[in-house]
């Protein structure tokens, strides 16, 4: 079963499509446009609808979605961390 | 999906077709709102549109109110209209513009007269208006003479790979049939501005969509006062999920599919002028880019929500298309196609696209929406600056 989606293989991110999922469990997840699955284990619960990091970010490296850069890391994150406005920001306005 | 099938419409005598058949009591300001109710709760078969404003604007903030209400009342979907102000020189202004289309509209004006007197006088022009309208018949249109617009509400990351991108493939599918289509929310394509116009037709619409998009931009600098976080993402897209303003725009824009090309760009409440996918310079806000929907002349509109907005506009029926399996669990009755399928890959693009498609020749061909059927008949008016 898939617990989240990729966009594309390049992405840094997925997105959680299931409800209830808690920190250390192993998901498998679909890269939508390569077709392919992976897994990762989860350091924190995350909820249906955010985004698990599926690579480390360093802070200020930019976070890619779509293969388009959708803002910059705040803080040091890691592969399978919780990414959301607590350590991602926008670059614009 | 075959799409050369009819749908039962009304074909107004501007060989407009419209889906819906209302006789509507439009106030030109919002003083004249208690007069418009009264004839609308006097002649049954009648709605008023209630608004705020219509007095004192000026400059392009006050062409922008006139080509609102003359939309409205033109939009195909509407049969005839009764235009109530205060005054009777923008009340013709707007019986004016609404004439052009060759649809029953009459105007009347309270001063010198009193409510009660222009109440029973209006009454009696609805009257007649309701009688011509339930008396026309649907007749057999192609399903390309319907003009469908598209904008997303209470987006969140399901929308971004479930209701929008369904939304593209629907949108790709009537481009290919030579339909009149229509995205905007400007603010909510930072971030994918260069994916939009990459896909503009030509470079002079590709100019104008980056003159509209940086005078949006420019508006947004001059205003904020912080990053816009909570406002663009709203809360409830930040409960949902979505981060910054470039994940949710690049989420947006899978509404315009693969294949559509932009073919030409319009100001706020402006008519598109031929076929093709038209962008318009509009808020983000639903009601207020739903309301310019139905001004621009549209008859049908392509909603997907993530978190579950629940909106719906008097005259334009709101079609809402969902893909986070917890929102059509909570709130089912505000969800037209339930796509969740697309998640778990039970379904595929192409599939919920018809999906999409078959819900709108239904909704074409008379069958009420969720938003219809609740009542939602949120008509807001947008404002440039401030009234003089």
């Amino acid at each position: 079963m898939i617990q989240f989606i990729v966009h594309d293989e390049n992405d840094s991110v997925g997105v959680v499509t299931v409800e209830g999922l808690k920190t250390n469990d192993t998901l498998t997840g679909w890269i939508m446009d390569q077709d392919k699955l992976i897994d990762i284990k989860i350091n924190q619960d995350i909820p249906i609808g955010h985004k698990v990091a599926i690579r480390e970010l360093k802070k200020d490296s930019t976070v890619i979605k779509y293969g388009t850069d959708i803002g910059r890391a705040i803080s040091d994150i890691s592969a399978g961390d919780h990414l959301h406005v607590h350590n991602v920001k926008t670059k614009r306005w | 999906m075959k799409l050369d099938q009819k749908i039962y419409g009304f074909r107004r005598d501007n060989n407009r077709v419209g889906i819906r058949n209302y006789v509507v009591i439009l106030p030109v300001d919002d003083i004249s709102n208690a007069a418009c109710e009264a004839v609308a709760n006097n002649i049954k078969g009648t709605i008023a549109l209630p608004h705020p404003y219509g007095r004192l604007q000026f400059g392009e903030d006050l062409d922008l109110h006139f080509r609102t209400m003359i939309g409205a009342g033109a939009n195909p979907n509407v049969a005839a209209v009764v235009v109530i102000g205060i005054e009777p020189g923008w009340t013709q202004k707007i019986v004016d513009g609404i004439a052009v289309t060759g649809k029953p509209v009459k105007g009347f004006s309270i001063e010198k007269k009193g409510d009660i007197q222009t109440i029973a006088d209006a009454s009696k022009a609805a009257y007649d208006m309701v009688h011509y309208a339930s008396g026309l018949q649907r007749e057999p249109c192609d399903i390309s003479e319907l003009w469908v617009s598209t904008k997303c509400g209470e987006s969140d990351t399901t929308s971004g790979f479930g209701s929008n991108p369904a939304v593209g493939n629907a949108f790709d599918k009537l481009y290919e049939i030579n339909s009149t289509l229509l995205f905007g929310e400007t603010s909510e394509i930072t971030g994918g501005e260069h994916l939009v116009e990459a896909r503009c037709a030509n470079k002079a619409v590709a100019e104008q969509f980056m003159f509209m998009f940086n005078r949006y931009q420019d508006m947004i600098e001059r205003f904020k006062t912080d990053d816009l976080s909570e406002s663009q993402p709203t809360k409830g897209n930040i409960e949902g999920g979505l981060t910054t303003i470039e994940e949710k725009a690049l989420g947006n824009i899978q509404k315009i599919g693969k294949k559509c090309q932009v073919d030409g760009v319009l100001d706020k409440a402006e008519m598109p002028t031929g076929k093709g996918l038209w962008f318009m310079d509009s808020s983000s806000a639903a009601a207020e880019m739903v309301t310019l929907c139905a001004a621009s002349g549209y008859v049908a509109h392509f909603f997907p929500t993530g978190q579950g907005n629940i909106i719906g506009n008097p005259i334009l029926p709101v079609i809402k298309i969902c893909a986070n399996p917890r929102t059509v669990r909570t709130m089912s009755e505000h969800v037209d196609v339930d796509v969740t399928g697309l998640l778990n890959r039970d379904i595929n693009l192409d599939q919920a696209g018809d999906k999409l498609l078959e819900n709108l020749i239904c909704t074409a061909n008379g069958r009420m929406t969720a938003a219809e059927i609740l009542g939602h008949q949120e008509f807001v008016l947008t404002r440039l600056y401030e009234s003089a």
